[in-house]
């Protein structure tokens, strides 16, 4: 008998930072959900930490049949070797068919490693699901920056394991009356397994990061703002509008905003109501960050940019001219639209 | 500086194609490939930069490691251009197809074949496959430590602290050589290659290559064959319907005719 | 390795054959490219004359990456809505004398450095080189950023603006005097509309030239010229007539794209690249000795360039002027000196590979191009002449004569015209 008719169940990796969940994790606990229904097997988790039963009880209260809840104290916090180590024994005992895991840059380096243990598929960084007619797994991700989709199975090997991208899965509802069961799995930890020890914290000043995913206005700066001060002028217009600040790669790899800033692949990607690029041409890498945003609005010189290929709205001009202009006319609109 | 502190380091990179210049075929709904250019993966750049960094702190030595077709030559002179003292191209057709698994294993091969290596450098993911998984699966097969997405580093008497961008903030951490570090975006300003190193990029012997025998793969392990994923089909993405209302001319019109737009829809 | 035979700075036609010539006997060169790849800094088409690249690859320069052969050249003048256009109908594709071919000359320029590296010249690309090494006015050498890099001979190919013949001391600032100013455009058609439009057979093409009111009657004129699947237009001006007359070559260009006699053929092209740039017309007034101690300068670097408004060389006096430069390296490695005494001889290698001949030849043509009246009165007068013998408005019809003399009443006078034609036949 192969391999793959032996696993079943749906396994996510439940990432919990400091005193919370991580909203990626929760997010995958309802699309594993979805996934296990369709399947008909249940879902799990897997929890890796030290006093930290109370986070099993809430996975289980967003949709998890049982939690498998892995506690010693070199797993207080995360570590690449132990945590793998440990990923591989369940996996290897409770053989799931599916191991998701939130695509944040610990799952992407945790999943990354463990997978070559397990000698199984890995895909990254999924912004999609399907089960296919044979009960595979299909393994969507955007591909050549976000301009195309690939499909990846893995029919070979168990489990099919996928990442999968933070704040494009819904978040299900929280029902606190749900029952699961909790597992307690020990394990064998020791000096020898610890290669490296976080020492140090320095978190962002404020938590910009979130700021920027949980935005419902951003205004972003592309190459064609030609220096750093401009980003004063697109602040003052994310104020008016209620908004915050961001900006594309260019902008970022020249300093002249922080890279938490940065939208796009290889920054983050985001879900505004409304998305202004300002002098953003619309390289495949940025689109990919924000083309699901609600509504986009371009300003840019260049009619042929790409940007205005998915804009709603936009102006075809100098943005030096038009962003001040924008600032200065939703003043003058906005004293008429609040009642006295 | 004595003898000892001096590292070998290795630093794997790929040629990848230029994203910025991928279009889809508006008819066809294909990717148009055709006169897009190559360049070496970005964030390669910046693990480039800093091993080269630690090279010129603590001397040693630095390789350039790639696999990929001959074209990929083209990121191995750029290395050595940058101050990489030599390169190597893992090539070999049985290697084509391979998803990031036996890559992971191909490259790991390579190391081991190469020689003792104090740190193993990537980029954090490539911008054509963005994974982020060879990395990692270098230091898994390897079994070594890994830190992903560093931003500095500093090594001491075979110890290492080194810094790692996370989504809410930077992380130090500490371990010990040998180990495997990906290098976080943006996190340096790569050095521009230069005339003696392009030179010396074209003098014979300082790239080389190696196929699947020299460093002894098992071809059941590597290509389409050793891979566990396959490619199913590639969708072309519909992006949402948009009203595409752009408006040109006079600055205070246009912006007049937008907030009106903007208005009508309830965004301001 | 910071020791070559020679350096050549530029690949462009020149710099690129030079490398070849001398790479392929057994020198070892440095071929040094500004761009991200040789041809990047030229992106247009334009018209390459066959003679040189024959004699440089004679067994495959066919090979050359050539859009169209030139098998029909017009020169028109415009006046007003108006043409007259002259029509050389040349040798047909299969002619293996054919006289020019239209290339784009960033396929060109990187295929021309291709071959230079096939025959093993060292082509670095994206690297600058900032200044020459010169020691007891000898240049020993080449800086790019902070390296250094020696060699016996270096050769300056890098184009209109050397400023390596400049650092060399063997050539003067540029005067405005001398220099035409240009814009080109290519339009993207399609192959078959070039194919009907200029009704030329696959791999045919035309060379075009303009003067008159392309110029606003300024001296200087209008080229086009087919490709595969688009043309390249421009207008070239003397940048000291623009500056007299307070006129911008880019409106020049523009109401020239509206002129019926081009329209016809632009209908519905799409403007997919522009670029403005300087040519100098130095004609025999190239630099007198484009040699120094351990320097030669070839192509334009060197002012080896031809423009007479309506036709314009240069890619071939540069190829020309990179073979010759390589016979020179050539002779001076036999005796091992590379003095600009030994080095002289480039004069003769150029006069036998027929550069300066050429631009002697055509020596007396910038006195006569830089008679205006090509420019204004002639078209004016020619479109004037035959507007009028071919109106037919049921009004008398005037004798020829009467017509051409009233046309010119007031804008040029009979002697005028004789000496004219007759100064212009003797410098052609």
């Amino acid at each position: 008998m192969s391999r793959a008719k032996k696993s079943k169940g749906v396994m996510v990796f439940i990432e919990f930072r400091r005193d919370h969940i991580r909203r990626g994790s929760i997010q995958l606990i309802g699309e594993g959900r979805r996934i296990a229904d369709i399947l008909g097997v249940k879902l799990s988790g897997a929890l890796l930490g030290h006093g930290v039963k109370k986070y099993a009880k809430e996975a289980i209260q967003y949709g998890l049949d049982k939690v498998h809840l892995v506690e010693h104290p070199i797993l207080a916090s995360y570590a690449a070797s132990p945590y793998s180590k440990v990923m591989v024994e369940l996996v290897e005992k409770y053989k799931p068919e599916i191991m998701l895991l939130a695509a944040t840059k610990n799952g992407r380096e945790l999943g990354g490693r463990f997978y070559v243990h397990l000698q199984t598929g890995l895909a990254a960084d999924c912004t999609a699901f399907r089960v296919s007619k044979g009960k595979n797994l299909v393994m969507i991700r955007p591909a050549f920056g976000g301009k195309s989709l690939a499909h990846i199975m893995c029919k070979k090997t168990r489990p099919q394991m996928a990442t999968a991208r933070p704040n494009v899965f819904t978040e299900p509802e929280r029902d606190p009356k749900r029952k699961g069961r909790i597992i307690k799995e020990n394990v064998k930890l020791g000096p020898e397994d610890v290669d490296a020890k976080m020492v140090q914290f320095i978190a962002h000043m404020e938590d910009e990061a979130t700021r920027l995913a949980d935005a419902d206005v951003i205004v972003a700066g592309g190459h064609g703002i030609r220096k750093a001060d401009t980003f004063g002028t697109l602040q003052e217009l994310a104020d008016v509008l209620g908004g915050t600040v961001g900006g594309s790669r260019k902008v970022v790899d020249l300093r002249w905003l922080s890279k938490d800033r940065q939208v796009g692949q290889t920054g983050k990607t985001v879900r505004p109501n409304v998305y202004v690029a300002i002098g953003i041409s619309g390289a495949v890498q940025h689109l990919a960050g924000m083309q699901e945003s609600e509504k986009i609005v371009a300003i840019n010189n260049d009619p042929e940019a790409e940007i205005f290929k998915i804009a709603d709205f936009g102006i075809v001009g100098d943005l030096f001219e038009i962003v001040p202009e924008m600032i200065r006319q939703i003043k003058e609109r906005r004293p008429a639209k609040e009642p006295t | 500086m004595p003898e000892s502190s001096e590292l070998r380091m290795v630093v794997c990179i790929k040629q990848v194609p230029k994203a910025e210049q991928l279009k889809i075929d508006p008819v066809k709904k294909t990717l148009v490939r055709e006169g897009v250019e190559s360049e070496i993966n970005p964030s390669d750049l910046h693990a480039l930069e800093m091993a080269l960094q630690l090279k010129d702190k603590h001397g040693g030595s630095l390789l350039a490691l790639s696999m990929g077709p001959p074209r990929f030559i083209q990121a191995l002179e750029t290395a050595i251009g940058m101050g990489a003292d030599e390169g190597i191209l893992l090539s070999d057709r049985a290697l084509g197809g391979s998803d990031t698994l036996p890559t992971s294993h191909a490259l790991s091969k390579a190391v081991e074949h190469l020689g003792d290596f104090d740190i193993i450098f990537c980029g954090e993911e490539t911008t054509d496959s963005s994974t982020g998984h060879v990395g990692p699966g270098m230091a898994a097969n390897l079994d070594l430590p890994q830190l992903t997405y560093v931003v500095e580093v500093e090594v001491r008497d075979g110890h290492v602290r080194a810094k790692r961008a996370v989504e809410d903030g930077f992380e130090v951490w500490e371990t010990t050589l040998p180990l495997v570090i990906t290098v976080n975006h943006g996190c340096n300003h790569p050095r521009e290659p230069t005339l003696l190193g392009k030179i010396k990029a074209r003098t014979i012997g300082i790239i080389d290559d190696v196929n699947a025998d020299d460093v002894g793969l098992d071809k059941e392990k590597i290509g389409l064959s050793g891979s566990p994923t396959v490619v199913d089909k590639i969708e072309t993405v519909e992006l949402p319907d948009r009203s595409g209302r752009i408006y040109s001319g006079e600055a205070r019109e246009a912006v007049t005719k937008l907030l009106d737009d903007l208005e009508a829809e309830g965004i301001i | 390795m910071d020791r070559f035979d020679v350096i050549v700075i530029g690949a462009g036609p020149a710099g690129s054959s030079a490398a070849y010539s001398l790479a392929k006997e057994g020198f070892s060169v440095l071929l040094i490219e500004r761009g991200k790849f040789p041809g990047s800094k030229n992106v247009f088409g334009g018209r390459i004359y066959t003679y040189p690249l024959k004699r440089l690859f004679p067994e495959d320069w066919r090979e050359a990456p050539i859009e169209r052969y030139v098998v029909q050249e017009n020169i028109s003048m415009l006046s007003g809505d108006t043409a007259v256009t002259v029509q050389y109908d040349s040798l047909r594709t299969g002619s293996s004398r054919v006289n020019s071919f239209t290339a784009i000359r960033l396929k060109f320029d990187k295929w021309l450095a291709k071959r230079a590296g096939e025959v093993g010249a060292m082509v670095i690309t994206g690297t600058r080189v900032d200044d020459l090494l010169v020691s007891n006015g000898t240049v020993f050498g080449v800086r790019a950023g902070g390296d250094e890099v020696k060699a016996n001979v270096i050769i300056a190919a890098d184009g209109v603006a050397s400023i390596f013949a400049q650092k060399a001391g063997i050539r003067p600032e540029l005067i405005p005097k001398e220099i035409s100013v240009g814009v080109k455009e290519t339009i993207k058609l399609t192959k078959k509309r070039i194919e009907d439009r200029f009704n030329v057979g696959e791999k045919e093409g035309v060379a075009n030239a303009y003067i008159g009111q392309v110029t606003n009657f300024l001296r200087g004129g209008g080229f086009l010229y087919t490709n595969k699947d688009s043309v390249s237009l421009g207008v070239v001006v003397q940048s000291e007539d623009l500056s007299s007359h307070r006129t911008e070559i880019q409106e020049l260009m523009e109401r020239f794209k509206l002129h019926p006699s081009i329209q016809k053929y632009i209908e519905g092209g799409k403007v997919v690249e522009y670029s403005a740039h300087m040519i100098p017309e130095l004609g025999t007034r190239m630099i007198p000795r484009p040699y120094a101690n351990g320097f030669l300068a070839v192509g334009d670097a060197a002012g080896f360039v031809l423009s007479h408004g309506y036709t314009y060389r240069g890619v071939d006096l540069a190829i020309l002027s990179g073979m010759a430069a390589a016979e020179t390296v050539k002779a001076a490695r036999a005796v091992n000196d590379y003095s600009a005494g030994s080095l002289s001889r480039y004069l003769h290698d150029l006069r036998s590979h027929g550069v300066l001949s050429e631009l002697e030849e055509f020596g007396r043509t910038p006195s006569f191009l830089g008679n205006p009246r090509i420019y204004s009165a002639y078209p004016q007068l020619l479109c004037g002449i035959l507007n009028r013998m071919y109106t037919v408005d049921g009004g008398k019809k005037e004798k020829m004569f009467h017509i051409a003399k009233e046309e010119m009443k007031g804008k040029i006078s009979l002697m005028q015209l004789m000496k004219d034609l007759l100064g212009g036949t003797r410098s052609m």
